[in-house]
């Protein structure tokens, strides 16, 4: 009865302390130090929110740089985020794999003649773990850029620019992997103006 | 493998020890009776106090291990009805911007289940299911409980080994209290502004609606993230905010989050091998008890980097470019994030099944069959490799018991473990408490797959759904809470599940508790020429055998059945 008591007395302590003081202390701390992070990185254009650079969002015109392929429903669902969950042996997985290579042959080919399915890197096949990686890996941009400087008439060389502005290095030089964040880049695509 | 990508867990490594170590040291003083007595931060005792005052505990009765562990379960229970209520009622309660209903009954319980008991297992996605109440004042706070709560029952049982002829081993307020104030809530604070600061979103603003590139409407889930997240990781929980937990870049947005939250989630657990340590005085059998632990995550990186940098059979045989270097980090990168690559991924899955954490930052069931494995085997080694805060270096206690009476029996004499004679008793409680979760597990999983309510949870089929399902009850018995993911939630499995957990827990606690009043009461032996010593690494080739043997043969055939055929199919 006593340990009964207790415990119902350290719930309503330990609640409050931990469940509502310890998480707003930590917001009223992020909305002065870091209030743009705190809020989920959002980016805005004239006034209007376009997306988070935390997300990714559909491209399928090819203006833009697409992003990698992904297992949520609507894709890129920044609401609802999952897994694929297709096993390594499963055969939806290669079938999944092969139609998403031939797509980008069919794709890229007009703008890189010869590029054969030996070209594709893997990311640009497969789906990310969040369904909304909002990178792609430099080699996947490099496959993209020529395609997308041809429809917006600009060079190949103003494109691989822009592609190097809107690579996340690891951090620090050294933790994690480099990718390129793709809303970043088509929004400093859209801004040079062109088609 | 780049030399870039192994040094990325070198540097993890060193960190681990470097920060561990101070760590440990310090939570032993922690749970000292002379903290903070004197000195500039006294005045935290006169809180403290205050806190025993209002929840009316006598601060200074000591209760033995039958009195503390009621007190544990007692509390736990409580707690787990108030979770389930919450749930329960969160579409009627307030913080609740997006209108969410009340959580189904069979998810609402197996989340209470998983919550309390430090294992986070989720059947649900967080964004559309939980509230933003039920995740800061039910889950979050859980994040901390649980772990505090295992935190502070191996605090009692390290008393115990130290003590001799005691019949007490602590009071169980005054460690949950030190736990939670000294140790987690600093730590959380740093961690969690970090991460706020590398992105991840802490507001209490509702859902963003952004208008995309392309005009169309895409709604950006956000939230008091970052501290939750943060605990999550550091209490071993594990259990993300968002459904593909730490792979989603708002839960993890940098190979620097990455870094951090990797580091933080085996942090206490190592640290509380040099606590150990320091508390019964015999610190290099507890730097050979760190070895061990070592040795086997090691191997686990060393089995699942080159099977997932080699690719899997499917991605070989598309011809698409696997190969690591040009501009990609290549290999498998089915459900992983390009920011992570391949090394980050590795060191990510190897520390979180070894240390019962369960949080993800890819989705295992894309892994090879050789990399799924090897979380899988991870798990079923009981979680003491580092394991859960407090429960997994109590988990190990076991083993070593075993490893040392064992080697009692090669020389014919009666075992002894630091200075303290091994008996009958002790030895029944180490094999109950090693012994009880795998045959619960294999018994659950034989359950699921021949009945059709169980079958009904699996997505892929064949041999890999046995893999998934192998994996759900062994994630859950174990408190781990990583999923395959690719098992779904059905009344029959949330309510199997719901058993997994809450005797996952509780029966090896108990075991320890008792293990921990048992060695209490013995006196010291001194140590003769004929002691098994365990402060060198004869000790440590030893210790990795009896965990391989106890767990792993129990787990080889069930291997046989899910990840070694699907390997040799292909």
């Amino acid at each position: 009865m006593r340990n009964l008591v207790s415990s119902v007395l350290a719930i309503v302590v330990i609640t409050a302390v931990f469940g509502f003081g310890y998480p707003a202390l930590m917001t009223g701390f992020a909305s002065v130090a870091f209030p743009h992070q705190a809020g989920g990185s959002l980016i805005h254009r004239n006034g209007k929110i376009v997306g988070s650079k935390l997300a990714a969002q559909a491209f399928t015109s090819p203006k833009y740089f697409h992003e990698r392929p992904s297992g949520t429903s609507p894709a890129y669902n920044a609401a609802g985020t999952t897994f694929l969950n297709l096993g390594p042996t499963n055969p939806d997985l290669a079938k999944l794999v092969a139609g998403n290579a031939q797509a980008i042959l069919k794709l890229e080919r007009p703008y890189n003649p010869g590029l054969t399915i030996q070209g594709i890197p893997v990311d640009a096949v497969t789906t990310s773990g969040s369904g909304i990686d909002p990178d792609i890996s430099p080699a996947y941009a490099a496959l993209q850029a020529r395609r997308v400087a041809a429809v917006r008439k600009l060079s190949l060389q103003t494109v691989q620019n822009l592609i190097e502005q809107s690579t996340d290095g690891r951090s620090w030089g050294f933790f994690g992997e480099p990718g390129v964040n793709v809303l970043e880049l088509n929004i400093a695509l859209d801004k040079l103006g062109g088609k | 493998m780049s030399g870039q990508g192994i040094s990325q867990i070198l540097v993890y490594a060193v960190a681990l020890v470097a920060l561990g170590y101070p760590l440990g040291l310090f939570m032993a003083r922690v749970y000292g009776d002379r903290f903070l007595v004197g000195g500039p931060f006294s005045w935290l005792r006169s809180i403290e106090h205050g806190f025993y005052r209002l929840v009316r505990t006598d601060a200074k009765k000591e209760q033995g291990w039958k009195s503390y562990g009621k007190t544990v379960l007692i509390f736990s229970l409580v707690f787990s009805g108030v979770l389930y209520a919450i749930q329960r009622l969160q579409g009627h309660l307030f913080l609740n911007p997006d209108h969410l209903q009340g959580v189904a009954p069979h998810i609402a319980l197996n989340t209470t289940a998983s919550f309390i008991t430090n294992t986070n297992w989720q059947y649900y996605g967080g964004e559309y299911t939980m509230s933003y109440l039920s995740q800061m004042a039910g889950l979050a706070v859980q994040n901390f409980v649980s772990a505090a709560v295992g935190m502070a029952v191996l605090a009692a049982v390290v008393r115990g080994i130290a003590r001799r002829s005691a019949g007490t081993l602590g009071n169980f307020w005054v460690d949950l209290y030190r736990s939670l104030v000294y140790i987690l809530l600093p730590l959380c604070l740093i961690l969690s502004a970090l991460l706020i600061w590398q992105g991840v979103p802490q507001t209490f603003h509702a859902h963003a609606t952004a208008t995309t590139l392309q005009g169309a409407q895409q709604s950006i889930a956000r939230g008091p993230a970052a501290s939750q997240i943060a605990m999550k990781q550091l209490g071993t929980n594990g259990g993300g905010y968002y459904n593909s937990n730490s792979a989603v870049p708002f839960e993890n947005p940098t190979g620097l989050s990455n870094f951090l939250e990797m580091l933080a989630l085996m942090l206490i657990p190592a640290a509380q091998v040099f606590m150990f340590g320091k508390m019964v005085f015999a610190r290099r059998h507890a730097w050979m008890v760190f070895a061990a632990m070592f040795v086997v995550f090691a191997i686990g990186i060393g089995v699942n980097l080159p099977a997932e940098q080699h690719g899997s059979q499917v991605l070989r045989a598309s011809g698409v470019n696997i190969t690591q270097g040009n501009g990609q980090s290549g290999g498998n990168m089915a459900d992983k994030e390009v920011r992570f690559g391949q090394a980050a991924t590795t060191n990510w899955t190897v520390a979180t099944s070894d240390v019962s954490n369960g949080s993800v930052n890819s989705g295992f069931d894309a892994q090879t069959p050789a990399g799924g494995a090897v979380p899988l085997v991870n798990l079923f080694l009981g979680e003491v490799i580092f394991g859960g805060v407090g429960s997994g270096l109590y988990g190990m206690f076991f083993y070593i018991l075993i490893a040392v009476f064992i080697a009692g029996l090669m020389v014919g004499r009666t075992p002894e473990w630091l200075g303290k004679k091994i008996e009958a008793r002790e030895i029944k409680l180490a094999a109950l408490g090693a012994l009880f979760v795998p045959t619960m597990v294999l018994t659950m999983t034989a359950v699921a797959i021949v009945t059709k309510s169980g079958l009904a949870s699996v997505f892929n089929h064949g041999v890999h759904g046995f893999t998934e399902t192998l994996y759900a009850y062994d994630s859950q018995s174990n408190n781990n809470g990583s999923a395959f993911a690719g098992y779904g939630a059905t009344s029959f499995s949330a309510s199997l599940g719901t058993v997994a957990l809450y005797l996952g827990r509780f029966v090896p606690m108990l075991a320890a508790l008792a293990l921990g009043g048992s060695l209490a009461k013995k006196k010291i032996v001194p140590a003769s020429a004929g002691t098994f010593r365990t402060d060198g690494p004869t000790f440590v080739v030893l210790l990795i055998a009896v965990i391989a043997l106890t767990a792993g043969l129990m787990i080889l055939p069930a291997l046989t059945l899910g990840p070694i055929v699907e390997g040799l199919m292909h």
